[in-house]
């Protein structure tokens, strides 16, 4: 008993950390998520690899269902709870706290410079976060130094695919349609077509 | 807004995002700009800015930004919760029961078939937030930079956003010297 509590105060603490110093997103806490695997014995490599590609194929983001996940392995229900509210604290104190400073200076002329110079760049990194994603979801790897295009015949059909559901988002009149039926035809099309 | 109708939405958004942090944007844009104007274009895209530069995981970030505007603190709290109930449910709903249902062949072809739908939408979304922001040479070049670094050069976001910001302060605090 005094072990299932002294594991459940350990995995609040540790992903509290994990969210306070993981930064740029839920694949930032891997190698978080590692040390403790390593320190306290929760999880062998093997399961670190499993409960990636679990948390990148289910909904929501990233970092929240590895914790949930880890926290469920160690100690059940709470544990998954616990780990899951560790790691969102960290976020929604300092955001909280800069909302609150921006919310303050948001008209004035300094921080108004600084988002005009700030969103061109931010939706450059986005669009490279969206291309990676891309380029892993028609199965290419990611490696711009020696960008070898292999087009199979699996490719070239996800390739099409996408680029039927991009004339579908862009077309004015399908643009309307809200992303879960989008969602919905992707998970049918893969199904049929065995992608 | 209510903070329940707050919840709800975040409930929907945390349970249709597939994918990761991004995957979040063209619901964002849907639920918050176009059907119920609680933040405009230019506001997410300062908000996902800093979320990407910030601790912690880039979607919980951004729930905390609007649920900031909505309702203070208590509206961060509320958005947060709802952005994780679903996902928090599921993975323990896999990791005690579901778990042979993750190894069959069809949930996998489900999934990459799904991912081309998320990619396409974010393709969409981002050309939405592009249209808005770069209007000219300068921003432009800001994007270009930014993508190339992050694509091409590995450089980490965090540099990115802080290289841009301080861009951003000297450009402004120079036009006005």
């Amino acid at each position: 008993m005094l072990m299932y509590l002294r594991n459940l105060l350990l995995l609040f603490l540790e992903f509290f950390k994990t969210g306070l110093f993981a930064v740029g997103g839920g694949l930032a806490t891997v190698p978080f998520i590692r040390d403790m695997g390593a320190a306290y014995g929760w999880i062998t490599e093997a399961e670190l690899a499993n409960i990636i590609a679990i948390a990148e194929s289910t909904p929501g983001p990233i970092g929240v269902n590895a914790a949930t996940y880890v926290g469920y392995h160690v100690a059940g229900i709470p544990g998954g709870i616990l780990a899951t509210i560790g790691l969102v604290t960290p976020s929604v104190i300092i955001i909280v706290l800069i909302a609150k400073a921006i919310k303050k200076y948001y008209n004035s002329y300094l921080v108004q410079s600084l988002f005009k110079a700030l969103r061109p760049a931010a939706i450059g990194l986005i669009t490279a976060a969206g291309f990676s994603l891309l380029l892993v979801a028609i199965g290419v790897k990611a490696n711009f130094l020696q960008f070898r295009f292999s087009a199979d015949r699996l490719t070239l059909l996800k390739l099409g695919i996408y680029g039927v559901f991009l004339f579908f988002a862009f077309f004015k009149k399908t643009a309307k349609i809200h992303p879960l039926f989008f969602i919905l035809a992707g998970g049918a099309l893969g199904a049929i077509l065995s992608l | 807004m209510s903070l329940f109708k707050l919840y709800l939405m975040f409930l929907k958004i945390g349970s249709l995002m597939i994918g990761g942090g991004y995957s979040m944007l063209p619901l964002l844009i849907r639920e918050l700009v176009e059907r119920n104007g609680i933040i405009t274009e230019d506001e997410l895209t300062d908000y996902m800015a800093v979320a990407q530069c910030t601790p912690g995981v880039i979607a919980v970030n951004t729930a905390t930004f609007v649920g900031y505007k909505v309702r203070k603190l208590i509206g961060s709290i509320v958005a947060t919760l709802g952005v994780i109930t679903v996902p928090t449910i599921l993975i323990i709903l896999i990791a005690a029961v579901l778990k042979p249902l993750m190894e069959y062949e069809i949930v996998e072809h489900i999934f990459a078939g799904i991912r081309l739908a998320v990619c396409a939408l974010i393709t969409a979304s981002v050309y939405k937030l592009f249209r808005k922001s770069v209007t000219n040479v300068t921003t432009f070049v800001l994007f270009l930079l930014a993508f190339l670094f992050v694509a091409v050069g590995g450089v980490s976001p965090v540099f990115i956003v802080l290289g841009a910001a301080i861009t951003g302060l000297a450009w402004g605090g120079l036009k006005k010297c």
